[in-house]
């Protein structure tokens, strides 16, 4: 290989875009923002403490795991893409998870699923998404501890006291202010028999317009993100429009059939992690498909996926492990789909 | 003037930097003292030189001629004296040597008398024979010997000549100038190559940022009378100037790979050989070319015709380069060029820029790839270039074949927009060459497999066969002295064998017609000799 690497020096071309891969997680991290902002108005600083655990862990991984295989710290700990990995966990994660959560989730993420597998760009499988389905695995009940939306009374010291020392403020219980997200207790509720409809009277408070009370709104800060980055061609649309197209029609096929027992396509879409899921983490672009065509099949498979997990799985949303089985998917995707090449005819 | 437009996948909007070098007009260049003109200045095979140290020689004078098919004479590019053919840095990727023939100037600038033809009086064949002569090839950058290109074989015919003056690179203008300066030679060119090739029409594609190429072809055009020529603006998108990727956007043909233009009715030239072959015509060989001198550290980076042979270093100079920057020299554009070590090295055919270009001080640090697919969406041919870099870095050589590798044109969009900064071209690069030699070494193995097994079957049959002799041998031996009874058969056998060979000399006999009619002395003589054998034969 020296041959071509001296080649490296000489050959052509000599001009280069500005585009990087550190430009590239920074715009993401970018357009994460609004959506952050919306996770924090509703569900308290949960988010704030959960981002101040993760970043310094996945960069100490990060940077523990790069010394330990020999490999240049500076290029790698400048690419933010562990920081990425660990702001999306902190937002998966609940607002009210213990630290050790967030550190166990961000360390075997940066550890196991990235640098273990040789590092960028060469996971096959989405870090954040590993971390977070290994949490929700061997950590349910900590992974259930989300906050209602806007209507907590947690104050930043005391979700931090929580967060590190497991004591709530006085007269305070976990039971009392913790409560299940609206797609858990649509899919409990369904379980009992209940139908959409008594569901949606019986827990008022619970639901927005078009989703999860709060969770529309963060899923649509997020929708307005991925849409700007999609605008910057940081993200390409295939991805997010098969993700959210075959959710919204496998919901809307299901509803038809039966409207007691299938929630409504739009609170599928605006609920949970959907557009998070569908924007941000579906495209990374190292664990997913490569062709145009491949793309829409990868997004359509999670869609499909996360709406199976969701209705009859055994976690209210399934996002996470959608993207972890596309993940697997995708060398046969490639494969299969690869584009017709000039000159040579269809086949 | 509508004409419908196609489009080819992906492509690059690039800053073109052309004005720099577009400010005045083309001047001629300053003839150096001393040429050095390299045997191989295009594609194909070398030349061989016809002169010798010490010879004098005129501009247009051929000083070395094709001995191959795919090859192009060259000629004096002024008059003066060969005073070594040695050894010389060329410009050439490799940056290795080559044989030049080092031409002393006398600065007189001699010419040889010029013979102009009218293409009108002459046969297609006779007139590619003359274009062969004068050396010329396609100055779009490859150099293909043009006369090739000029003969469409009597099974092809051909419907449209196109002629490429996209020049879709960034700072490179030559071609630009040609067509503002120079749109009448390029035309009646164009008619030559069209009375070559029996073309049914001619298009003109010059790219939408070249306005005043444009207005000058259109404004030529009508001077002349109609042709079947038609002058298109194509949307400035690189690489338009790839010719598969110009007969897509002009014709919406898409040639099948690796196979010509030809075999979709198309043939495709440069303007700027047009010129050449307009000049030809004129009984001028082609001996110099319009070169772009541009880039950074340049005072005055302009359009200069140049006498092949000259140095970069004299050019450079003549457009007040700053020897104190610390710049890159490269022949060719910024993406598809290479970099020049020595600027000492001669303007060739091929050589349509000059570039210089800032040194980077902080050399780019490469990542992994992230599977981004930038590089996909880039790509003119639809190629998936971040699979043929895995598979190019894993060397893993069937795989980047069935990847298409073969089908790239190097041109170089998919490391510009590369976010890890991968010189992709590189490896793909790296991996034609490896498998070229590869099956270089395949065909040299499976030749002497083919020996080797031949051998082996030739030794195994000797050996069968032998053991099928001894065995009948054997059953022979056995047969004869078992069994007693059958000494009919044998007896029967030897008569039988006694017929066939009398015969034998039956028919030998009857065979001899040579000693039939003979005359009464040879017949003579025959006995005699007899006679004599017979003599011999009771005294032995």
């Amino acid at each position: 290989m020296t041959d071509h690497r001296r080649g490296h020096i000489h050959s052509s071309p000599f001009l280069h875009s500005s585009n990087s891969v550190s430009r590239i997680m920074r715009l993401v991290l970018l357009a994460l923002i609004p959506g952050m902002l919306a996770h924090w108005y509703f569900f308290g600083w949960g988010l704030l403490i959960n981002l101040g655990i993760a970043i310094p862990t996945a960069l100490a991984g990060e940077a523990l795991m790069l010394r330990l295989r020999h490999r240049p710290l500076t290029p790698f700990l400048s690419d933010y893409s562990a920081i990425l990995t660990a702001v999306l966990l902190a937002i998966a994660l609940p607002s009210l998870a213990p630290w050790w959560l967030i550190f166990i989730g961000t360390a075997f993420a940066i550890i196991i699923a990235k640098q273990l597998y040789g590092g960028l760009g060469y996971n096959p499988f989405n870090p954040a998404m590993v971390g977070y389905a290994m949490l929700l695995i061997a950590f349910p009940r900590e992974m259930t501890t989300w906050l209602p939306a806007q209507t907590h009374e947690l104050a930043f010291m005391d979700n931090l006291r929580y967060s590190f020392l497991n004591v709530l403020p006085h007269g305070l219980t976990l039971d009392s202010i913790s409560m299940a997200t609206p797609l858990d207790t649509v899919k409990t509720r369904l379980g009992l028999n209940m139908t959409i409809h008594e569901i949606n009277s019986q827990f008022q408070n619970l639901f927005g317009m078009l989703g999860g009370r709060g969770w529309e709104w963060v899923n649509l800060m997020f929708l307005f993100g991925g849409i700007g980055l999609i605008f910057m061609r940081v993200i390409s649309w295939h991805i997010p429009v098969a993700v959210i197209g075959s959710l919204f029609f496998c919901a809307l096929a299901f509803q038809l059939a039966d409207v007691d027992t299938h929630a409504s396509p739009i609170f599928h879409l605006f609920s949970g992690a959907t557009m998070l899921g569908a924007f941000f983490i579906a495209t990374d672009p190292i664990s997913a498909a490569t062709t145009p065509r491949g793309r829409l099949y990868y997004g359509a498979g999670i869609g499909i996926l996360t709406y199976i997990i969701r209705s009859w799985g055994g976690y209210p949303d399934g996002f996470a492990f959608a993207v972890l089985l596309m993940n697997m998917a995708v060398p046969t995707i490639d494969y299969y789909t690869q584009p017709r090449v000039f000159g040579h005819r269809d086949d | 003037m509508s004409h419908r437009l196609w489009r080819f996948h992906g492509g690059l909007h690039l800053p073109g930097h052309k004005k720099i070098s577009m400010h005045e007009r083309v001047r001629e260049a300053a003839i150096p003292s001393q040429l050095v003109l390299p045997l191989q200045q295009h594609i194909g095979h070398p030349t061989e030189a016809i002169v010798s140290v010490g010879d004098r020689v005129r501009r247009g004078q051929m000083i070395a001629e094709s001995k191959s098919f795919v090859s192009a004479p060259i000629h004096a590019t002024t008059s003066g004296q060969i005073i070594a053919i040695e050894n010389r840095p060329v410009p050439h990727p490799s940056g290795l040597d080559a044989p030049c023939i080092i031409l002393e100037a006398d600065g007189k600038d001699e010419a040889i008398e010029a013979q102009a033809h009218d293409y009108r009086n002459m046969e297609p064949a006779e007139l590619r024979h003359l274009l062969r002569d004068a050396g010329i090839v396609g100055l779009g950058g490859a150099g293909f010997p043009s006369f090739i290109k000029l003969n469409p074989g009597p099974e092809n015919k051909v419907k449209t000549l196109l002629l490429n003056g996209a020049e879709c690179e960034p700072y490179i203008t030559c071609d630009a100038m040609l067509m503002q300066e120079h749109p009448h030679e390029i035309i009646k060119g164009l008619l030559i190559m069209k009375h070559a090739l029996q073309a049914e029409h001619c298009i003109i594609a010059v790219e939408d940022n070249k306005r005043l190429a444009h207005t000058m072809l259109v404004n030529a055009l009508e001077e002349h009378e109609p042709h079947d020529i038609e002058v298109v603006q194509v949307p400035t998108l690189y690489p338009t100037g790839g010719e598969k990727q110009l007969i897509k956007v002009v014709t919406g043909k898409e040639v099948p790979a690796s196979s010509r233009p030809l075999n979709v009715g198309i043939v495709c030239h440069n303007v700027a050989t047009a010129a050449a072959v307009y000049d030809a015509l004129q009984g001028q060989p082609l001996i110099s070319r319009i070169v772009t001198v541009t880039g950074e550290a340049l005072h005055h980076p302009r359009n200069l015709w140049v006498r092949f042979g000259t140095p970069f270093r004299t050019l450079l100079d003549e457009c007040g380069f700053d020897k104190k920057a610390e710049v890159d020299l490269i022949m060719g554009g910024p993406l598809m060029g290479f970099k020049v070590a020595d600027p000492d090295v001669p303007v060739i055919k091929t050589s349509n820029a000059i570039l210089t270009l800032k040194r980077q001080v902080q050399k780019p640090v490469t990542l992994p790839c992230i599977r981004c697919a930038e590089c996909a969406r880039v790509c003119p041919v639809q190629l998936l270039p971040q699979q043929l870099y895995w598979y190019a870095r894993a060397q893993d050589f069937d795989r980047v074949q069935d990847y298409n590798l073969f089908d790239c044109i190097e041109c170089g969009a998919c490391a510009y927009v590369c976010p890890s900064h991968i010189p992709l071209v590189n490896y793909y690069r790296f991996a034609k060459t490896e498998i070229w030699a590869q099956e270089e070494e395949k065909k040299k193995s499976d030749l002497a497999r083919q020996r080797h097994e031949f051998r082996q079957y030739r030794m195994e049959r000797k050996k069968k066969e032998d053991e099928e002799r001894k065995r009948r041998k054997k059953e022979l031996l056995k047969k004869t002295s078992n069994k007693t009874d059958d000494k009919d058969a044998k007896k029967a056998a030897i008569e039988a064998a006694m017929a066939r060979v009398k015969a034998r000399r039956a028919e030998q006999d009857q065979q001899k017609k040579n000693t039939d009619n003979l005359t009464a002395e040879q017949k003579k003589k025959i006995a005699e000799i007899e006679a004599r054998r017979k003599e011999q034969a009771k005294n032995d």
